[in-house]
């Protein structure tokens, strides 16, 4: 089997009333843009729980976007700076947690910049590109190893030896 | 008929769990007029080989505190679930990883590293580190080797319940080993106390503000907190809305927040991602400097939002240390 060439895979969250509609307008405009990008779309971007974003990041994927209304125009007055306030925290917990803080990308764009989602997205595949891929699952798998012994025989200590992986582990780290 | 067999041990722990299950009291021995005690390393004597000696499933409930983080601790926790009927996870640790699980901010070699030669008690000019195997007048000797990660219970064995807390109240405790011995044994897999935010049994949740603002974050030692007011009404970083209740609200009657050990409720899977996501969401500023000064008043977010479940976490660990070879 040959291995196909990694693609970043970013996961978007976008805010209905304007990244997403932007989104929109890209499409009806006929702009293309880099298709690495798996778009959920939310209701602001305040419903963007950590959690999803970590969630993406430990489920594959390389990098997550997400888009709200400019700052002073969220349809619920205060989502955005919510959201706003949450990645500035995260960029802190991901740095401490081995993560690069560029992976989360936070981008205000309104419901009439269908151009400047295209540049955002592609800027994004670059940057994720330029990092690498993240590959979470592997390295939870790798991790795991350590736990994978030949059965032990039961009521005889084993010698330490059965308790340890015969082969070495890969490395893991890019 | 004889009295269901029980079980309780200890992995990467510090032994407020096994003080815990002695804080019953006298009513410790209601518990033993139920219970025959199988195996409790820790109070008596008891050696593994009684506990291999048992047919399997032939233990009631095993109580295992602490988190797994050596070849021991796991072997001894697969022996623990062969003969178990209810395996429990006893304690924030075996729960979550607990305050044990902080050392995934680091690799093997580096805790090895700082334990053995750095640390400013230490005294070992030739650098000894322990090592699997030693051989001494002939005979080998072994020791039981560091995992790279530390686990709860349930990423290396199946667990049936789990008992949280750091450590479990004495209520908690015997809440929970009603309910196991009773008929109807709760559904598997539950964390047996309430799925309510600390907040709804703390008593000074009439003064918790519809809306918070933080313009700083205290720490308990900069302030004297009033002991009346809702903790973060005064700026303290209180986990309880993003920690599970039961423990009667303990810290916060103490004048101390909530730390979070009974980890989050069954709603939340991410405990450190979720409190993150409360209070950051409830900062005054607008703009990323003022925001990022807010921020800096918490030096250590990781160590204060996953104090007691990073290894539970979805990231579990951090995610660029190596995984083999280093500190054998």
């Amino acid at each position: 089997m040959t291995e196909s060439r990694w693609e970043p895979r970013i996961v978007a969250f976008f805010c209905n009333w304007c990244t997403y509609t932007a989104a929109d307008l890209a499409g009806v405009s006929r702009l293309k843009y880099a298709p690495n990008v798996r778009v959920v779309r939310l209701m602001c971007s305040g419903r963007v729980d950590p959690q999803f974003i970590l969630d993406a990041l430990a489920k594959g994927a390389d990098g997550v976007l997400i888009g709200g209304c400019h700052p002073g125009d969220c349809h619920y007055a205060e989502g955005n700076y919510k959201t706003l306030r949450r990645m500035r925290m995260l960029r802190r917990m991901l740095t401490a947690l081995g993560i690069e803080p560029d992976r989360v990308r936070l981008e205000w764009i309104a419901a009439s910049e269908g151009e400047k989602l295209r540049q955002v997205v592609n800027d994004m595949v670059e940057r994720i590109r330029a990092l690498g891929p993240l590959n979470l699952p592997a390295r939870f798998d790798a991790w795991d190893r350590e736990l994978e012994h030949p059965p032990a025989p039961e009521s005889t200590s084993p010698p330490m030896e059965a308790l340890t992986p015969t082969q070495p582990l890969e490395k893991v780290h890019a | 008929m004889p009295k269901p067999k029980l079980a309780i041990y200890w992995c990467a722990s510090c032994g407020g769990c096994e003080e815990a299950v002695v804080d019953l009291a006298e009513d410790i021995l209601a518990l033993v007029e139920t219970v025959d005690l199988a195996f409790w390393p820790c109070a008596m004597d008891f050696k593994r080989a009684d506990v291999e000696a048992l047919p399997d499933q032939a233990l009631f409930a095993t109580l295992v505190n602490g988190a797994v983080r050596t070849t021991e601790q796991e072997e001894m926790v697969h022996l623990l679930r062969r003969k178990s009927r209810f395996l429990v996870a006893y304690g924030a640790c075996a729960h979550l990883g607990g305050i044990p699980g902080l050392a995934n901010q680091f690799s093997r070699e580096e805790i090895l590293r700082y334990y053995f030669e750095e640390g400013p008690s230490t005294v070992n000019p030739q650098k000894i580190r322990p090592q699997p195997h030693c051989t001494d007048q002939g005979r080998t000797l072994t020791l039981p080797r560091l995992h790279h990660l530390v686990r709860p219970l349930n990423q290396v064995v199946p667990v049936d319940y789990y008992i949280p807390g750091c450590p479990p109240t004495p209520k908690i405790t015997q809440n929970a080993l009603q309910l196991l011995l009773s008929d109807t044994p709760p559904p598997p897999g539950s964390v047996l106390a309430p799925d309510v935010a600390l907040c709804d049994e703390c008593p000074r949740k009439a003064s918790k503000p519809l809306q918070l603002s933080f313009t700083t974050f205290q720490r308990p030692h900069q302030i004297v907190a009033d002991p009346e007011l809702c903790l973060l009404a005064q700026g303290l970083v209180c986990l309880g809305p993003a920690t599970r209740a039961g423990c009667g609200a303990l810290c916060p009657q103490g004048n101390m927040p909530c730390s979070g050990c009974f980890g989050p409720t069954s709603r939340v899977r991410d405990p450190g991602a979720k409190i993150l996501s409360s209070l950051c969401a409830n900062l005054a500023p607008k703009t990323e400097e003022e925001i990022d000064s807010v921020l800096d008043t918490i030096p250590d977010p990781v160590g204060t939002f996953y104090r007691y479940s990073l290894p539970h976490s979805l990231l579990r660990r951090k995610v660029n240390l190596p995984a083999n070879g280093n500190g054998d």
